[in-house]
């Protein structure tokens, strides 16, 4: 105990650490922490306290903040530390103050002054402490009092001040890029200086800068090379040495500057080839630190133009790390892996095995990497699989933030390579069952209007069975406890809409789960606004087909509790209801025509069928209408137009009718942004919404063939009415439901999107042509941007599969996959279709032919029997972290770092027959035929992956 | 930026050092390290030694009692800092010979001057033992 409690320490302040040290829980710590706050604010303002004394008690302030407790109090005789005229007192000082204040504390402009006065210090280490705070302490507006001291300071003797100077700079253009813009030079000059740590630390800003802007840094590319060339070939001291690597923390900095330089230029990179190749072989690959400079070379190759030299050992070396039975080796090849297969994708076949174990494996922190990896390859092909994964997962997990990011990924693969809509929307409900708040509410727009425009093709039949598969599915969910809000309105606007459209379920069996739904939601008003519009449609659809309506007493009583209802929406939509059943059937079919959610609302602006009116007028004497163009003889259409868009200064008139505009056309821009996720963010965009606009000029449209002079005009007011993208509800029927978003405004052009209805004329079939001729052309299985899915998804083929009433996931991937060659890691479906196959003979064959299989997968199985015992035993011989338990010395393990830190490298032998060197033939068959074994017999190592593609 | 915090914490989750190079407010280090401790001390030896936090990656190494857990950026390379995190208790070991939690607790201002010279604005910018420790060795001499 020589060591704790030097002779100049007081016992108070020992009593307190001991104390802190001793504490058995949370409360107690406080506890000590609160009266020691008493004590402190009570002898710390004392006159005269000792230098050593204060330097004790600002320590203790330390404590006070480090154990959560505020210590402002006190920071002022922290200040006054910085003084002092001793050095350890004055680093004491600058330490405590660095703690305390952040760069915008007041008491900060009391430090530049003292900062000021240290930089000029002939003892280099109050210089340095100087310098310390400046890294931390000095904000934008107090770069200049200490700029031109610390430019000075980059010349100084002492190696140790010119790199503190250098990482002062680095700050000063963290926090104020304009500040040291003309200084940039200085970071060039300082990469050549003598001391390796001043270049080492140069690196920092050089990043950065690099970062920022790398074309101005080219032509560095040689210097970099050859200063990663000497080190590697250790011309440093040995001070620099760690686990005898020469500097390994410099060459992984030089090797991060040499990615971003060779990235996209084949000229660069062929410079650093040679260098990166050497350390690939130099690097000692039995230690953490050896591995962490390797997993960078990986890095940068995978990020400078292609070598195949070197992809090749960057291969070797990922597959090592998988095999490995390290944790953070898997965990470091996995990652890298997800760079290389972005340049040679058919690396990730040979890992198969190893990436499955690594996503079955308990570790979290494995899992999710893996999940990052299989994000990266997902295609058209295996996106079945990896979402139905992703969401298996996204089920286990309570963490929002990341539940978020992976909900957010499964809508994002499913909108780009759904291979049918029926997928898509089961993969879509699981997703907003089980993280549905977190979910943007674009993507549910997006659900409904794929359920009600379908698949894009002259297929009503399929169509409606996707909706009564939706209604099926929805009427179960219903079931559930507790459904979060987003879904809710999906399924209430679905059951509206399709609930009773296909004659299985009643209108009273759909209106009555609609009441449960209200009532169970009854603080929620946007669902039950949902639920009362879905009422209001049920009913007019049975008026309308001549069915007797009868409310239920349920409903009934709901309708009277909304009619006196607070909230002026569901007074509205109750009213409304009301309204629509006392119509005959006629009128009803009029305002809510059934499954009409997708038409285009015409506006007939020209307001033609006023015509008589007005001629009717005229013949009495009234006088015409002339345009206001027209009577000021200046404004042409296109001016006029352009007032449309935004000048409200120009008359009342116009004021007046503009007003709901330019929130619609603020959102149409916005609308175009192809994204999907889950953030708010604009509005993800398909093609369907895009493709509406060429079928709204109406020329099909009889009752408007009168008004062709105004064709012009009419296509603004397209814009406006008849292309109403941006949520579905507008375009629909039930645009009613907006008006809780939208507010009292909205309810007037509901009630003029109503009334305009009515002259309508059905397009469906055109638009439905067009929908064929733009998405069945395309059948392209392939990665597209997010606003193509439901391209992919009219692939002729995957149509055809999607119908088949229950296409679970495993009927999905063996109808699909065996048609295909299995190119990517995790088709899965593949060893599926063998086990499924009537005849296992070819590969019995193979197996006969190849009589080393047997061998492998038989030692492969052992290996695998004997995995985990093996990793017991090789930890109960490391000492790494086991054996100081008795808390005496953190690093007696310490004389044998290699045992320390490998312990994969004795396991690694066993493993080896799992290897598979893809240039050998018969080695890739083997491999070929070891995998299917996996796939027909369930390894104990992942049973569940088997599971659910035998099951 | 690189490292955002280098924390030490024992084994019942109370916290011996803390060092953030980015501002966060009492109360922001408090819920930080409260989850992140809970997060880190559950986990067993097998499992990797990095954990992803928010936007953020936690790399931790046990020595003993105590708990080093050092936060950093997305691209940083863990096993660097995994090693970043043995340099650091090795050139306390040179220090203070066989160092122990108690060292740390009574000698809190030494550890955090060998960090101030082994990183600085979040990057690490010295690993020669002699040079991070000749500044603290010099200081004592003088007192």
């Amino acid at each position: 105990m020589g060591s704790q409690g030097g002779f100049n320490q007081s016992k108070e302040f020992l009593d307190l650490v001991k104390s802190i040290g001793e504490a058995r829980s949370k409360a107690e710590e406080d506890r000590i922490v609160l009266s020691e706050i008493e004590t402190l604010k009570r002898c710390i303002s004392e006159p005269d306290i000792p230098k050593r004394k204060m330097k004790e008690y600002i320590i203790r302030l330390v404590y006070i903040e480090m154990l959560g407790h505020d210590a402002s109090f006190g920071y002022i005789h922290a200040v006054k530390m910085t003084h002092d005229d001793s050095l350890i007192v004055k680093r004491t000082g600058y330490l405590a103050v660095t703690l305390f204040l952040n760069e915008d504390h007041d008491l900060i402009i009391l430090i530049v002054n003292t900062i000021q006065k240290d930089l000029k210090s002939d003892n280099y280490l109050v210089v340095c402490a100087a310098l310390n705070a400046v890294c931390r302490l000095i904000n934008e507006e107090t770069i200049p009092a200490v700029l031109p001291q610390v430019v000075e300071l980059l010349a100084h003797p002492k190696e140790a001040v010119r790199k503190k100077a250098i990482m002062a700079l680095h700050r000063f253009y963290q926090k104020s890029p304009s500040s040291v813009s003309h200084l940039i030079s200085n970071f060039r000059k300082r990469l050549c200086d003598n001391d390796p740590g001043v270049m080492g630390a140069t690196l920092c800003p050089l990043f950065d800068l690099i970062t920022q802007d790398v074309n101005s840094y080219k032509d560095l590319v040689i210097s970099f090379v050859s200063i990663l060339k000497q080190v590697a070939e250790r011309r440093l001291s040995k001070a620099h040495d760690y686990h005898q690597m020469p500097a390994p923390f410099i060459q992984i900095k030089l090797l991060k500057i040499l990615a971003l330089l060779g990235s996209g230029d084949k000229q660069a990179s062929e410079n650093m080839y040679t260098v990166v190749g050497d350390i690939f072989r130099k690097s000692d690959s039995s230690s953490n630190i050896g591995n962490a400079v390797l997993y960078e070379c990986i890095c940068c190759v995978s990020s400078i133009y292609p070598n195949p030299k070197l992809l090749d050992s960057a291969a070797d070396v990922i597959s090592r790390f998988l095999k490995s039975d390290s944790h953070n080796l898997k965990y470091m090849g996995i990652d890298a892996l997800g760079r290389l297969i972005k340049i040679s994708p058919e690396i990730a076949e040979q890992h198969q095995l190893a990436v499955i174990d690594c996503l079955e494996d308990p570790d979290d922190t494995l899992k999710r990497k893996t999940f990052e990896l299989l994000y990266k390859m997902t295609k058209s092909t295996n996106v079945e699989v990896i979402v139905y994964r992703m969401i298996d997962y996204m089920i286990s997990i309570t963490d929002n933030h990341y539940k978020t990011e992976i909900a957010s990924r499964c809508v994002e693969l499913a909108e780009q390579f759904a291979p049918s809509n029926q997928w898509f929307i089961q993969t879509m409900n699981k997703v907003f069952e089980h993280a549905g708040d977190l979910v943007n509410i674009k993507v549910a727009h997006n659900l409904m209007r794929l359920i009600a425009e379908g698949f894009g093709e002259d297929d009503d039949n399929g169509d409606s069975k996707l909706r009564s598969s939706a209604v099926e599915s929805y009427l179960r969910i219903l079931g559930e406890p507790k459904l979060p809000s987003v879904f809710l309105q999906v399924i209430c606007w679905v059951l509206g809409e399709y609930g009773t459209s296909d004659g299985m379920f009643s209108a009273s069996d759909i209106t009555g789960k609609l009441c449960d739904v209200a009532e169970a939601y009854s603080s929620n008003e946007t669902v039950k606004a949902y639920a009362v519009t879905a009422l209001m449609k049920i009913y007019a659809f049975e008026i309308a087909a001549g069915r007797k309506v009868g409310m239920l007493p349920e409903c009934q009583s709901l309708m009277e509790e909304l009619l006196a209802s607070h909230s002026t929406d569901l007074q509205q939509r109750a009213y409304e209801l009301q309204a629509v059943i006392g119509l005959d059937a006629h009128a009803v079919e009029c305002i809510m025509p059934s499954d009409a959610s997708c038409e285009d609302i015409e506006v007939d602006k020209g307001l033609s069928f006023l015509d008589g009116y007005i001629q009717e007028a005229i013949e009495k004497g009234a006088q015409p209408y002339i345009p206001e163009s027209e009577r000021s003889g200046v404004l042409n259409i296109g001016n006029f137009r352009n007032q449309d868009h935004h000048e409200p200064s120009h008359g009342l008139r116009f004021e007046a009718y503009e007003l709901p505009k330019p929130a619609v056309q603020s959102r149409i821009p916005q609308a175009l942004l192809p994204s999907t996720e889950i953030v708010p963010v604009p509005e993800p965009m398909y093609p369907r919404e895009t493709y509406q606009t060429p079928v709204t000029p109406i020329p099909s449209n009889p009752s408007n063939a009168g008004s062709a002079e105004l064709k012009l005009r009419l296509d603004g007011v397209q814009q406006k009415w008849g292309r109403p993208t941006y949520t579905p509800e507008t375009s629909t029927s039930n645009s009613t439901s907006q008006k809780s978003v939208n507010g009292a405004s909205a309810v007037n052009s509901t009630r003029e999107t109503y009334a305009s209805r009515k002259p309508q004329v059905e397009i469906s079939h055109e638009k439905q042509k067009l929908a064929a001729s733009l998405f069945g052309g395309s059948s392209k299985p392939e990665k597209r941007p997010a606003s193509g899915h439901k391209v992919s998804k009219a692939s002729s083929h995957m149509v055809e599969k999607s119908h088949v009433p229950n296409s679970s996931m495993e009927v999905a991937s063996e109808k699909t996959v065996p048609a295909q060659p299995p190119p990517d890691l995790l088709d899965l479906g593949e060893p599926t279709a063998t086990s499924t196959a009537p005849s296992l003979d070819p590969f019995k064959q193979l197996e006969a032919l190849l009589d080393t299989t047997q061998d492998a997968s038989a030692a492969n199985g052992a290996t695998a029997a004997s995995r985990s015992p093996d990793v017991m035993a090789l930890y109960a011989d490391t000492p790494v972290f086991l054996h100081n338990k008795d808390d005496a010395d953190l690093l007696s393990g310490l004389s044998n770092p290699s045992v320390t830190n490998m312990p994969g490298a004795t396991a690694r032998p066993q493993l080896t027959q799992s290897s598979s060197k893809g240039s050998n033939p018969k080695d890739s068959l083997e491999k070929d035929a070891l995998v299917r074994q996996m796939g027909v017999n369930p390894s104990r190592q992942n049973p569940n992956l088997f599971k659910d593609l035998l099951g | 930026m690189g490292i955002r915090f280098i924390l030490m914490v024992n084994k019942q989750g109370q916290t011996r050092l803390a060092q953030y190079y980015e501002w966060l407010t009492l109360e922001e280090r408090r819920a930080l390290e409260g989850e992140i401790v809970r997060k880190c001390l559950a986990r067993n030896e097998q499992q990797c030694s990095f954990v992803e936090h928010r936007n953020y990656k936690i790399v931790y190494r046990r020595y003993a009692s105590l708990f080093f857990l050092v936060g950093v950026d997305n691209d940083e390379n863990e096993l660097a800092i995994l090693e970043f995190i043995h340099l650091l208790v090795e050139t306390m070991d040179r220090h203070f010979g066989n160092v122990c939690e108690l060292d740390i607790m009574f000698h809190l201002e030494k550890a955090h001057f060998m960090l101030e010279e082994m990183v600085m604005n979040g990057s690490v910018v010295e690993t020669s033992k002699a040079n991070i420790l000749s500044p603290i060795q010099l200081m004592e001499k003088a007192s």
